[in-house]
């Protein structure tokens, strides 16, 4: 029935759930073994996240990854084929309308009613989410001064442009002050401009309200600069989690990048035995080379590869990436199994 | 259900604001509001129908007046202006919007509130009855400055048009059997299929008694025959209205279930989280 999802559970439960909230600690989002199958499609497949209050959580991974999957999960869109998941201390199968009260969420793409105006939007929000009219007048006029649509806000949603329809959607996830807010990818097709404003505006959300927020993206640099802690998902795993600056320390402290034509392995036998060079690893055509001392170390590689039948075409010392981080780890490159699965 | 608020407090806000069950009656009136909210913007979907509905009427009693002049104690105006309404009715929704809705992701939006999933249906079909009972006014105009009269008064008038609005529902439901099942504009136009056979394979222009042949018998098998006969039955008013005003909401009933139970099942296929 469509209705019992509004419905309280019996008492076990509702025991069932105590014991859950007592479990998570109060965690905003916690999965054990998520899973969800299409056909023999396993899009999400085990996936344990434990994410404390107050947290801005990372999603990063290419597209097709399970990002999306696991948010339409976690927002009671759809329900897990496997494993458990509890959002705010509540099951999303059992207790989907106790986790709706509680989150707000800003889906990959800005889902608006373009035959309304900002103003009735967000109040049709409020309505739904059970505000009274005072409040509905209240949290609009606070939400029109976060998302500075000036006068659009009066006008039919149809002639906003993409930045202004993200930031009027970001504010309809916000209408009821939610705990948590799910963001799925909130700046992919936006201008620069408008990117950091949305940044801008999940960070004062988390800093200013406590909002724990869960936020998926295919940026590296939106993950590393908005999260606390980032999971790496690659074909609907975990394959790595942690803060943006532990990830990366695990790749090195200094990457020294060459792009090469010729037999690799031969470079990368030379390359092995260059005094500072931890690790050199080969991938398409590129070398990685892995050393605590980049500055030091680049002119010895530089040397070395000159003496290999190697072609080099560009060498690069920078610092390792949260992109670094999902190549040592998956053995290719986030843009290039984006690019991937387009050409496919 | 608990009625507690749940919220973070803000720094701006000085009473806490938060999320609470918003309550049946709330759900459908914020649905069915922004529905209506939608007509006049979108006027394509309600001028057609009436201009259509005006043009037949008049088109059709030039037409076929004097033809039928012959039948004894028969006003042809009269007569037609039921299959106007009808024409003027049938097929006004809002599935079409509501298949935007879905490609849109507005649909997903919606089902991530605590909103009743009923009332997300409900709620359309509540603004399309009040859409429809506004439809039939411009053609009743018409039709009383034609020489329409009611004889069963005001209370005649309140029936026809309530009579009408609930046939508008009864057909809506197949439109939004095949939005929700689809999702797809195109297939939900595909109720027009359903039109042409529920309105023109009856006594929408001529008595029944003048049907001949297979037509006849196809007419007693449709439901919109009992329905033109009760609206009818209004006009005249008197005890004689009882019979056909029963067979007319019968009729409704009959297809109101079917579209109702197609369309209900269209939702929890669409919300259905599996």
């Amino acid at each position: 029935m469509i209705e019992e999802e509004m419905t309280d559970n019996c008492e076990a439960s509702f025991q069932t759930q105590r014991r859950s909230n007592e479990a998570s600690g109060h965690d905003a989002i916690v999965t054990h073994d998520l899973e969800r199958h299409f056909g023999d499609v396993r899009a999400v497949n085990g996936v344990n996240i434990q994410i404390p209050k107050g947290e801005i959580y990372g999603f990063l991974g290419p597209n097709g990854a399970g990002k999306s999957t696991i948010v339409h999960m976690l927002c009671t869109l759809l329900a897990p084929t496997g494993g458990r998941a509890t959002v705010a201390g509540f099951d999303v199968e059992s207790n989907p309308g106790k986790v709706r009260l509680r989150i707000g969420v800003a889906l990959q793409e800005a889902a608006l009613d373009p035959k309304q105006t900002g103003v009735e939007l967000l109040s049709l929000q409020g309505r739904l989410y059970g505000l009274r009219r005072r409040e509905i007048q209240r949290r609009v006029s606070e939400l029109a001064e976060m998302i500075d649509l000036g006068d659009f806000l009066g006008r039919l949603i149809g002639t906003y442009s993409g930045g202004m329809k993200r930031r009027l959607d970001l504010a309809a996830a916000l209408i009821h002050n939610p705990e948590i807010v799910f963001l799925d990818e909130p700046t992919t097709g936006l201008d620069p401009v408008s990117r950091l404003q949305v940044w801008s505006e999940v960070r004062r959300l988390n800093q200013e309200l406590g909002i724990t927020i869960f936020l998926t993206t295919q940026y590296l640099e939106e993950a590393d600069e908005l999260a606390h802690r980032v999971g790496i998902i690659d074909e609907g795993r975990i394959v790595a989690e942690g803060t943006p600056t532990d990830l990366k320390k695990a790749v090195g402290s200094d990457l020294i990048l060459v792009r090469v034509e010729g037999d690799t392995a031969e470079a990368v036998a030379v390359l092995a035995n260059v005094p500072g060079v931890q690790n050199v690893e080969a991938h398409a055509g590129e070398l990685v080379i892995t050393t605590s001392t980049g500055s030091a170390t680049i002119s010895p590689v530089a040397v070395a590869l000159a003496g290999t039948s190697v072609v080099v075409r560009e060498l690069t010392l920078r610092t390792p990436t949260l992109d670094d981080v999902f190549l040592e780890l998956t053995g290719t490159h986030i843009e290039r199994s984006e690019s991937l699965e387009e050409s496919s | 259900m608990t009625t507690a608020a749940y919220s973070v407090q803000t720094e701006n806000s000085a009473a806490s604001i938060g999320a609470r069950p918003a309550g049946i009656f709330r759900d459908l009136s914020s649905i069915a509001g922004r529905a209506l909210r939608a007509v006049p913007r979108d006027v394509t979907s309600v001028v057609p129908p009436v201009f259509i509905a005006l043009f037949f009427f008049v088109v059709n009693i030039a037409t076929l007046k004097k033809v039928t002049s012959g039948i004894p104690h028969f006003n042809y105006t009269s007569f037609e202006i039921a299959t106007a309404i009808l024409l003027g009715v049938t097929g006004v929704s809002r599935a079409p919007a509501l298949v935007l809705d879905i490609q849109s992701k507005y649909f997903d939006r919606l089902l991530l509130t605590p909103v009743r999933r009923t009332a997300i249906l409900v709620g359309h079909m509540v603004a399309d009855v009040s859409v429809a009972a506004v439809l039939t006014v411009p053609i009743l105009v018409l039709g009383f400055i034609l020489g329409v009269r009611f004889h069963g008064g005001p209370l005649g008038v309140l029936g026809f048009i309530v009579l009408s609005s609930l046939w508008s529902l009864a057909f809506a439901g197949f439109g939004y059997a095949i939005a929700l099942k689809t999702g797809n504009p195109a297939a939900v136009n595909s109720t027009f299929l359903l039109f042409f056979p529920f309105l023109f394979l009856t006594s929408s222009y001529v008595p029944r008694s003048q049907l001949s042949g297979w037509l006849s018998t196809v007419a007693k098998f449709n439901p919109v025959t009992y329905l033109l006969g009760g609206l009818r039955s209004l006009e005249v008013g008197g005890g004689a209205v009882w019979v056909p005003l029963g067979q007319a909401l019968l009729a409704v009933v009959i297809v109101a279930l079917i579209s109702m139970t197609l369309c209900f099942a269209a939702l929890r296929g669409r919300v259905k989280r599996s």
